[in-house]
């Protein structure tokens, strides 16, 4: 016999129901053809002998109803009936084939069926838009690419090929004329006419003949005074241009200017080279010219 | 049974002693170390050999070197010590740069319009769906660096319908960064019109802020391009992509480098400003972000993940069997 009330007595709250879960507010009841999904006198399948439910399956929804004649025959006691694929008529099926049930029954298997159509709808809209593929990274790949990204890393010296590679397109002359570096082509000229002096000097030796007069220097005497002198003036009168044309770019960017110093550094540099042994000298007139411009340029930046 | 081992044990602990009062002793052939089975023991051992092999080793190299100084200049040239770029495995599609049939592919192909001066490059940067801070600043900083380029929120679009509206406006490039919690981690790489799509895995991303020793911002000039150790006709097609994201002439004005290096399958992008102190040093400071990329597959034609076909897929367990063997 079918005890509804003594059924829930135990279930619903003295004794234990295997399909309860308890939360601090709430009971929920696990039970698949629940209707509401909580645990209630009017909702558990199980104390109420005539039940009815909605569930869907693979997009097609279903209706299950329980009598109470077959409580004996439990493999037949749900019965399924196919709800139509349409809302409006399956809503008419339920109200069909649960006509004479109680009203909670029918409303509840109502908002179900409402839920589910609901849902099934927003499946379908998901699906046809992109869908986000999680990929499962593995953790013994991940740690040996990163062993081998560090030791290529190790082993491509970054900042020598770039520097390299810079170096190359100056020499090849990807650059052009920006930078002044005649240094090496100065000094291959250089050494061309040291060997075109030498070669003539060789022949006028060969020339002399006795009594040609040759006019020497004191022992004291070096020549790099002189020669200090000269390009002092030199020097001075082509820090006058650099200081003009400076002044002429004083509105322009940094970065120009930084060229500029570049190009006048580089033309002193270029022009250190002429006096070999006597770069020591030299030094103390080069940073007298370079505190002389320094300071201007600052002025002139602010 | 039990004996045994303790016979064993005793064997070597005999031996021990008696190796304590020869130096240099040599074990029986059948005594491995892992035989003994007390740990400390084992480990005892286990040093001393090693300080025996580190001492043989030692001698031998003092040995080689006084070779070395008696025959002068008849010593045999020094080996050169093996690195994994000398034992690389050839690879049978390595850029012979005189080949024809590569000078003839490269003047057909997608870049072909790009290398040819007919189109100037304008890229488009964009994200996966809602990304987080880290992304979205390495999408500005990357929109600084490379030269016209434009910065969208994803919202959400679908790749496939994105490319024919960019292409109508006339891009020439579609960058789309994949983040990963919070990190950026992939990139997928599409030239426009109906260019090759490479997808990339990115890693060790820096951005400015936590650069050590960096310059200021980068300006507005074009900046040059270097393209390092693109061997294969895989990497000279890889190459000459990165080549076509920059404009042609470069602004040498701006002193300004974007390399891409290629060292073992990784490239590696830095961004620096360079300065030629004199004709032989070159001075270089780094701006701009930095990060890895390896590449994870090739595919003709615009983005179609499904549908496209694959010019070149990375297969975990048939490339990276060998340690000696890349691709790129």
């Amino acid at each position: 016999m079918q005890h509804d009330d003594v059924i829930w007595d135990l279930i619903g709250n003295k004794s234990f129901c295997s399909y309860k879960v308890k939360t601090k507010t709430q009971q929920f009841c696990r039970n698949e053809y629940n209707i509401t999904g909580l645990c209630n006198r009017s909702s558990c399948p199980l104390a109420n002998s005539q039940y009815a439910t909605v569930r869907e399956e693979k997009g097609l929804c279903y209706l299950y109803m329980k009598v109470i004649e077959r409580a004996a025959f439990p493999a037949r006691m749900w019965e399924k009936v196919k709800l139509d694929r349409n809302y409006a008529k399956a809503l008419e099926q339920i109200d069909e084939n649960l006509i004479y049930w109680p009203r909670f029954i029918r409303h509840k298997c109502k908002q179900r069926l409402t839920k589910i159509t609901q849902y099934l709808i927003r499946i379908r809209k998901l699906t046809l838009k992109r869908q986000r593929k999680l990929v499962p990274l593995s953790r013994k790949v991940e740690r040996r690419e990163k062993r081998r990204e560090e030791k290529a890393l190790i082993a491509a010296q970054l900042e020598n090929a770039i520097e390299k590679e810079l170096l190359d397109r100056l020499k090849q002359g990807t650059y052009g004329d920006i930078y002044n570096f005649p240094i090496h082509a100065f000094d291959k000229a250089m050494e061309k006419q040291e060997e075109e002096t030498e070669s003539e000097e060789e022949e006028e030796e060969d020339e002399e003949e006795s009594g040609t007069r040759e006019f020497v220097a004191e022992e004291e005497f070096e020549e790099s005074d002189l020669s200090d002198f000269e390009d002092m003036n030199n020097l001075k009168g082509s820090s006058d241009e650099e200081e003009d044309a400076e002044e002429q770019s004083s509105e322009e960017e940094e970065t120009e200017e930084e060229l500029e110093e570049e190009k006048t550094k580089a033309k002193s540099k270029g022009k250190t080279p002429l006096k070999g042994p006597v770069r020591k000298k030299r030094a103390y007139v080069e940073i007298e010219y370079e505190q002389e411009t320094e300071p201007a340029q600052k002025s002139k930046a602010t | 049974g039990k004996r045994a081992p303790v016979q064993e044990m005793e064997q070597a602990e005999i031996e021990v002693t008696e190796n304590k009062s020869e130096s240099g002793a040599c074990f029986p052939p059948t005594f491995s170390v892992s035989e003994i089975k007390n740990k400390q023991r084992r480990h005892a051992m286990f040093l001393k050999l090693k300080e025996e092999k580190r001492k043989q080793k030692l001698e031998l190299k003092k040995k080689k070197k006084k070779e070395r100084k008696a025959l002068g200049d008849q010593a045999p040239p020094k080996e050169v010590p093996k690195t994994i770029e000398n034992q690389r495995i050839y690879d049978e599609t390595t850029v012979n740069p005189e080949d024809e049939e590569v000078a003839f592919d490269e003047g057909t192909d997608e870049f072909s319009a790009y290398f040819n001066r007919l189109t100037n490059p304008k890229v488009l940067i964009t994200t996966s769906d809602r990304p987080r801070g880290r992304t979205v600043r390495f999408c500005e900083q990357l929109a600084t660096m490379i030269p016209h380029a434009h910065v969208y929120y994803r919202r959400g679009l679908a790749l496939k319908r994105v490319i024919p509206q960019c292409i109508s406006r006339g891009f020439t490039y579609l960058m789309v960064i994949n983040e990963d919690r919070k990190v950026p981690n992939g990139l997928v790489l599409c030239h426009l019109p109906d260019g090759p799509t490479a997808h990339f895995k990115v890693s060790s991303v820096r951005l400015r802020k936590e650069m050590k020793r960096r310059g200021k911002d980068p300006t507005e000039h074009v900046p040059e391009v270097i393209l390092n150790n693109f061997t294969t006709r895989l990497g000279h097609s890889i190459g000459r992509m990165f080549a076509a994201l920059f404009p042609h002439d470069p602004q040498f004005v701006g002193r300004q480098v974007a390399t891409f290096h290629n060292q073992r399958d990784f490239i590696f992008f830095r961004f620096h400003r360079y300065i030629f102190k004199n004709e032989k040093k070159v001075g270089i400071q780094e701006l701009g972000p930095r990060f890895t990329l390896k590449l994870r597959s090739l595919q003709k034609g615009t983005f179609d993940s499904k549908f496209g076909e694959y010019e070149w897929v990375h297969k975990r367990h048939e490339m990276d069997s060998s340690r000696r063997k890349f691709h790129l």
